[in-house]
């Protein structure tokens, strides 16, 4: 077992909890405004993908991306920046906490309308396929989305044409406040990559090591055949579908029941037993997660906001 | 005549269609968390406990297929209400209203009707950046086919939806997550407000302000602070797009000579330049001076609210562009707002 990199998915995940928790304060204070979609209970799985590609793969993914944005980047002060809606955020405020992108780290979104992005991702991929490119392309989507048109479309002609892409559906077992089994006539997302026709995988979600091994191998199979693969994570959000929902829908036995399997814990625990690092060092890491966030939201707070002139800027017809 | 009550917005639409599915069984209620989870905007709410799994159907997220069940269900008989969680979402669908919908009764030489009634929050809300904020009845009112309903009020929120529901054609019923909550009279007992017949909220001499659903509350904002500069500023909510009541706007056009139009979204081949084409066309002689529109500015909608509240029409780009109207510009002291698309 690698202990640098375990530590470093402890740590990732860290600042992706803690950056959330800040933000939701922030929205209670009134500092953000619009939706706000945490990730928090899921970040195993967009943490672990995203490990388990390469920093030239690319990504796409959700309105619920501030975890897949800081995997990848890194930058919470570019995050927190572009929630409160300030010149230095990622977009310069102009796409705020759904619409999150970065070209230079090939963090390709941030799209809000539910699988609207899954044959953008085919897109991107048919990019790399079509200049002989290595690269492959990491498309996040929640369980919500697999009875959209667009994202059988997309992964109807990703399957066709052999696109390099690995579709990861976050399955939180919820779209908003429905429960999967009522809207959904298979208890798996997964069997349904089967017709068109793709590979699968079901992984433990909260379990950031099986889910980094199981991107792994589907991106580098990905990259090597130009085969599309489907993993299905299974997972649970802790919170409401944003902040704005008390999730009333869902029993106190069942979220602490998912609760219980929290990501962060579970790989805090295997660090343990494994001798990696104490209870007291992981703390440690946790305070610098802390302090990252805590910069990011000082960040924030002193940026300007964007330029009243700057309303028209890329508007070209 | 009983007395009217104050209730919401939101209250009078769920009244609308809860009379409504009592007088008639083939009515139903479909679209995302309709029903277990009372409506995302609570419009919905207990519904499904009066009505019934089988007629307050919660759906998938998959718009172009339950407005295509809803239109295949209309089709032979059925009077589907089908619920878009916001009009944002309902272009995954277009497909439907537009090339299925719309055409069905003209294609097929009027063998079909279609009582469909398609509803949901349209325009901005607050903050939701660029893929959650648009306004697009300019898009349906642009389909012949489609009738296009925006009310303004909870009294006419309430009889617009009723008479959208008992219309045999698909009606396009856009609302507006900011006005849920807004409180009105509502007449008890059966209230009914036929479709195409505008309705003037504020009489004035001086100047016509053609608008609707929230823009009429940004216009009489506006009128009042005119009146108080001695303008007089008529308001006329048209609460339907289409058909237009181009009579209740000539009419009003010929009294005061001018017309500026409040819309939100954006002016390109807008419904305010169908409106100011009309009006130069059938009331030309009448007109003092060309016209006017204040909409939405022409860009997708940002993020940030400081630029939020720049693209979004407001009071005083009202004011601003009816004193243009009139020749009575303000002292640069107080210019009107960045950008003010015309
Ligand atoms: C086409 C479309 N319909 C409806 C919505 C509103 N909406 C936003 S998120 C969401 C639920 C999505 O659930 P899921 O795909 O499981 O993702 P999760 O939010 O659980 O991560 C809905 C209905 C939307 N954004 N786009
Ligand atoms: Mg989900």
């Amino acid at each position: 077992m690698d202990a640098g990199l375990l530590l470093d998915l402890y740590r990732s995940m860290a600042l992706c909890r803690r950056f959330e928790e800040a933000a939701a304060k922030a929205y209670s204070q009134g500092k953000i405004s619009g939706f706000l979609h945490l990730y928090i209970g899921q970040e195993a799985v967009a943490v672990g993908a995203i490990s388990g590609a390469e920093p030239t793969d690319y990504i796409v993914a959700t309105y619920r991306e501030h975890a897949h944005y800081l995997a990848r980047t890194g930058d919470a002060r570019a995050a927190m920046a572009e929630l409160y809606g300030r010149s230095t955020g990622a977009n310069g405020g102009r796409g705020g906490s759904m619409h999150l992108f970065d070209a230079s780290k090939r963090f390709l979104g941030g799209w809000a309308i539910v699988g609207g992005h899954v044959p953008i991702a085919a897109g991107v991929a048919f990019a790399s396929k079509y200049r002989e490119e290595r690269d492959v392309t990491l498309c996040f989507f929640g369980d919500g989305t697999a009875n959209m048109g667009s994202f059988h479309e997309g992964l109807a002609l990703a399957g066709l044409w052999k696109l390099p892409v690995v579709f990861i559906c976050e399955n939180n077992q919820y779209a908003m406040g429905t429960p999967l089994y009522r809207t959904m006539s298979v208890p798996d997302v997964a069997v349904r990559a089967r017709g068109y026709p793709m590979e699968f995988e079901i992984v433990n979600g909260d379990d950031v090591l099986e889910m980094r091994d199981a991107t792994r191998r589907a991106v580098e199979r990905a990259r090597k055949t130009s085969q599309p693969f489907f993993i299905e994570a299974k997972t649970y959000r802790f919170r409401g579908h944003s902040v704005a929902d008390p999730g009333k829908y869902r029993t106190k036995e069942e979220v602490q029941k998912w609760m219980e399997r929290d990501p962060i814990n579970v790989l805090g625990q295997r660090i343990q037993t494994l001798g990696i690092a104490s209870a007291e060092q992981l703390r440690g890491l946790d305070d610098e997660a802390k302090a990252q966030v805590a910069d990011a939201v000082e960040f924030a707070e002193q940026s300007p906001l964007p330029e009243p002139q700057s309303v028209c800027e890329y508007v070209y017809a | 005549m009983p007395e009217p009550r104050v209730i919401t917005f939101r209250e009078a639409l769920r009244e609308a269609m809860a009379e409504e599915m009592e007088r008639d069984p083939s009515i139903f209620l479909m679209g995302e968390e309709v029903g277990h989870y009372q409506g995302a905007y609570k419009v919905s709410e207990g519904l499904l406990a009066r009505f019934g799994e089988k007629r307050v159907i919660d759906t998938p997220i998959a718009e172009t297929g339950f407005a295509g069940v809803g239109i295949g269900a209309a089709m032979v008989g059925l009077r589907p209400i089908i619920e878009f969680m916001t009009w944002n979402f309902s272009l995954t669908a277009y497909d439907q209203l537009v090339n299925n919908a719309a055409k069905l009764r003209y294609m097929a030489n009027g063998q079909f009707t279609l009582p469909i009634v398609f509803r949901g929050p349209g325009g901005a809300a607050h903050a939701l950046a660029a893929q959650h904020s648009q306004a697009l009845e300019s898009l349906y009112a642009h389909v012949p086919g489609l009738k296009v309903v925006m009310p303004a009020t909870p009294a006419d929120a309430k009889g617009l939806l009723k008479a959208a529901i008992r219309d045999d054609d698909p009606v396009v019923f856009i609302e507006s997550e900011v006005m849920y909550a807004l409180k009105g009279e509502v007449p008890a007992g059966e209230h009914l407000v036929p479709l195409g017949v505008a309705d003037v909220k504020r009489r004035g001499r001086d100047v016509t302000i053609v608008t609707w659903a929230k823009m009429l509350h940004t216009s009489l904002k506006a009128a009042e602070e005119l009146a108080q500069a001695g303008i007089e500023a008529e308001v006329v909510d048209l609460r339907t797009i289409r058909p237009l009541d181009t009579e209740a706007i000539f009419a009003s056009v010929r009294r005061t000579g001018r017309c500026l139009v409040v819309q939100e979204g954006w002016p390109f081949a807008g419904v305010a330049s169908e409106i100011i084409t009309l009006v130069v066309r059938e009331a030309f002689d009448d007109l003092d001076a060309p016209p006017e529109r204040v909409t939405s500015l022409d860009v997708p909608m940002p993020y940030a609210t400081n630029l939020e509240a720049l693209v979004l029409p407001s009071p005083d780009r009202v004011v601003a562009a009816v004193r243009r109207l009139l020749g009575r510009e303000q002292s640069p002291a107080r210019p009107a707002a960045a950008g003010g698309a015309r």
